[in-house]
């Protein structure tokens, strides 16, 4: 019944459906006799261990060589940290993607335990770290300025520091847990995944960021990008809209086309080539922070404009209602205006995370390998070179996945917050 | 009901959208407990007076006193005018996705700092008193125009100010819900509220006005007792007003 309503109504319509239909079983037997049917699952490899690849050069054209992704797939999804040590970054893949999982349950969002004690706690934990980088930058520059060398002549007060440094970490992500228990988890998880991937601790090998690569470069470079930008788009959408601090206004404005007004490539290339020739000899700030920051600054430009179309689209008696009532700017902004603001431009965000994901394979350009780079990697092993297709198919699925997550995710969501609106 | 200091002076109060003069001169002072209906043709500047009253708009020049305390570019006596002084909107303005209870709650929660169990008692017992308890749960998109109005109501209320301001607050209601909202307003003024009200309801002006005050083309034409105003007019402005009105009704 529904195919006769819906596809076969009348003559035109059926003849559209039997014609498409035709196409897509065509398509369809196609891909899998070429996927599947006809593919190379394995080749033999040779006494010196370089693979026979003449299975999969004689398929080629009818069958795929899926054999290179099983050679490859390490490769590609981690790049060139050690190979007895790959287990660390496959656990960080899946951390991520517990994080990511863990963060859709909206239940997790809710604010924890608030009493005064751990607010102190977490406070006084976030000083201690404040402290001792602000010592560690101020001795930094005593050396660079002045050749002194502060570290050594005061070397117990520093690492009397350097120990307060520590506990207040741990005071922080324990306060942060019964706090915002989200948040908590989020700088928890975050900080196991930097212990794998660095090393140096709790007898991990150090493992030098420039042999880090794949998958987990990509979703580092994207989880961190957007997770600092979405602060920082607000603040500037805010501080766009800002009709009492003129100078705050032109600073957001100018920010906000001069970072949109230059491809992301371009925006790389300044972190990684003309960024170091402004610093001060001796200092050295890692190549992937600095791309980190360029994709962060980028995607924050992005974001405040779709966040200030929400401000924007808000009516000005919800503003005046707040203020009517005595809140504080911060308070109305907190309470009235954001959460309606945030709602209402969820599709476009989610469209510009989703773009920043995809758009974080540029890093290439610098020497940094992340997921696709290392595709590329993959297939510039000789025996392999002619089955691209193969990989890109792989990737593509890879990046469906993430994608495809997010765009569930904000669907569900909006569906979600509407309904309990009553709507 | 004119006793101790004034809760609203305002003195010669002038104020220009661009070119355009919308407050002239404009003088009123409102004892405590006083009832004040504004009315006047659209356009005549009683929205931009009583927003004035609580800074929704700034004025040029002349001064504003309320409840003792002058509104200057101090944000912290701006905070204590807005503190006292409740304003109900003519399209409601409350906010859609918190709850009926929500929306009473947050600003004795987070200005007044009262605890939330008892600011949510508090917003009951107003809730009642405007004879919807039972929607404390639902959100404004679910009530009817004459609910979610009375719910601003109680909202405002929940602050306990000593000065309430409608601004045409049966304006964009659907006539049979006129009645409940103008029945909880009535309430409200016989329970001794001082209140500044812009609205053409002259039915309402009759029944708890101390004053009506005509206002035109920015400025204060004439003002007395709602009778004395209806009855006998003075001026040749608010005979074609009343005529106007009258007819429309």
């Amino acid at each position: 019944m529904w195919l006769r309503v819906n596809l076969f109504n009348t003559w035109l319509s059926t003849a559209v459906t039997l014609a498409l239909g035709y196409v897509i079983l065509r398509a369809g037997i196609a891909a899998v006799e070429w996927g599947v049917v006809r593919a190379v699952w394995e080749v033999p490899y040779g006494p010196t261990g370089i693979a026979d690849t003449a299975s999969c050069q004689s398929a080629k054209g009818s069958g795929a060589c899926w054999a290179i992704i099983a050679d490859k797939y390490r490769l590609i999804l981690f790049g060139r940290f050690p190979y007895d040590q790959q287990w660390r970054p496959a656990i960080v893949v899946l951390l991520f993607v517990a994080l990511f999982a863990l963060s859709t349950v909206r239940a997790v969002w809710r604010r924890g335990l608030q009493t005064r004690l751990i607010q102190r706690a977490a406070i006084a934990g976030a000083m201690l770290i404040v402290l001792d980088n602000l010592a560690d930058f101020l001795a930094l520059i005593a050396q660079i300025g002045f050749g002194l060398d502060v570290l050594r002549s005061f070397s117990l007060l520093f690492s009397v520091l350097a120990t307060l440094n520590f506990i207040g970490k741990w005071v922080l992500t324990l306060g942060l847990l019964f706090l915002w228990p989200a948040i908590g988890v989020w700088v928890a998880t975050l900080a196991v995944i930097g212990m794998l991937m660095f090393g140096g601790v709790l007898g991990l090998t150090p493992v030098a960021v420039d042999y880090w690569g794949g998958l987990p470069i990509t979703l580092i470079l994207a989880t961190f990008g957007l997770a600092f930008a979405f602060p920082l788009a607000i603040l500037v959408a805010l501080g766009r809209r800002s009709t009492e601090m003129p100078a705050v206004k032109t600073l957001c404005v100018v920010y906000v086309e001069l970072i949109r007004g230059v491809p992301l490539i371009s925006v790389l290339f300044m972190a990684s080539v003309m960024f170091p020739l402004f610093m001060p000899p001796g200092i050295n700030i890692d190549k992937l922070l600095r791309a980190q920051i360029a994709v962060i600054l980028f995607a924050a430009a992005y974001l405040a404009e779709v966040v200030r179309g929400g401000l924007q689209a808000l009516p000005k008696g919800q503003s005046e209602a707040a203020d009517a009532m005595g809140l504080s700017y911060w308070q109305k902004t907190a309470f009235i205006i954001l959460p309606q603001a945030l709602r209402l431009v969820i599709p476009p965000l989610v469209n510009t995370f989703i773009g920043f994901f995809k758009d974080t394979s540029l890093v290439l350009i610098i020497g940094i390998f992340d997921l696709l780079t290392m595709g590329k990697v993959a297939l510039s092993d000789p025996p392999w070179q002619s089955f691209s297709t193969e990989i890109y198919v792989a990737l593509a699925v890879v990046y469906i996945l993430f994608c495809y997550g997010m765009s569930r995710y904000s669907r569900g969501l909006e569906r979600e917050l509407n309904s309990a609106r009553g709507r | 009901m004119n006793t101790g200091a004034p809760a609203i002076v305002l003195d010669k109060v002038n104020k220009w959208f661009g070119a355009l003069h919308v407050l002239r001169d404009v003088s009123l002072t409102v004892g405590q407990g006083e009832k004040v209906v504004v009315c006047g043709p659209s356009g005549s500047g009683k929205s931009t007076m009583i927003r004035c009253i609580n800074r929704l708009e700034t004025h040029q020049e002349g001064r504003i006193v309320v409840d003792g305390t002058e509104l200057t570019d101090d944000l912290r006596a701006l905070d204590t005018i807005r503190r006292e002084v409740g304003m109900v909107f003519q399209s409601f303005n409350l906010f859609p996705h918190l709850t009926i209870l929500e929306n009473c709650t947050l600003a004795p929660i987070w200005v007044r700092k009262m605890p939330k169990a008892e600011a949510e008692a508090l917003a009951m017992s107003y809730l009642e008193r405007v004879k919807i308890p039972e929607q404390a749960k639902k959100y404004p998109g679910q009530l009817s125009g004459g609910q979610q109005q009375r719910v601003a109501i109680a909202r405002a209320l929940c602050m306990r100010p000593k000065i309430m301001l409608f601004d045409e607050p049966t304006s964009a209601l659907d006539p049979e819900m006129i009645k409940e909202v103008l029945d909880t307003m009535i309430s409200l003024a016989e329970s001794g509220m001082t209140m500044v009200c812009v609205t053409h309801e002259m039915g309402f002006a009759r029944q708890v006005a101390d004053r009506v005050v005509f206002m035109d083309r920015g400025e204060i034409v004439e003002s007395g007792p709602p009778l004395r105003m209806f009855e006998a007019p003075e001026t040749d402005r608010l005979k074609l007003f009343l005529g106007q009105i009258l007819r429309g009704h």
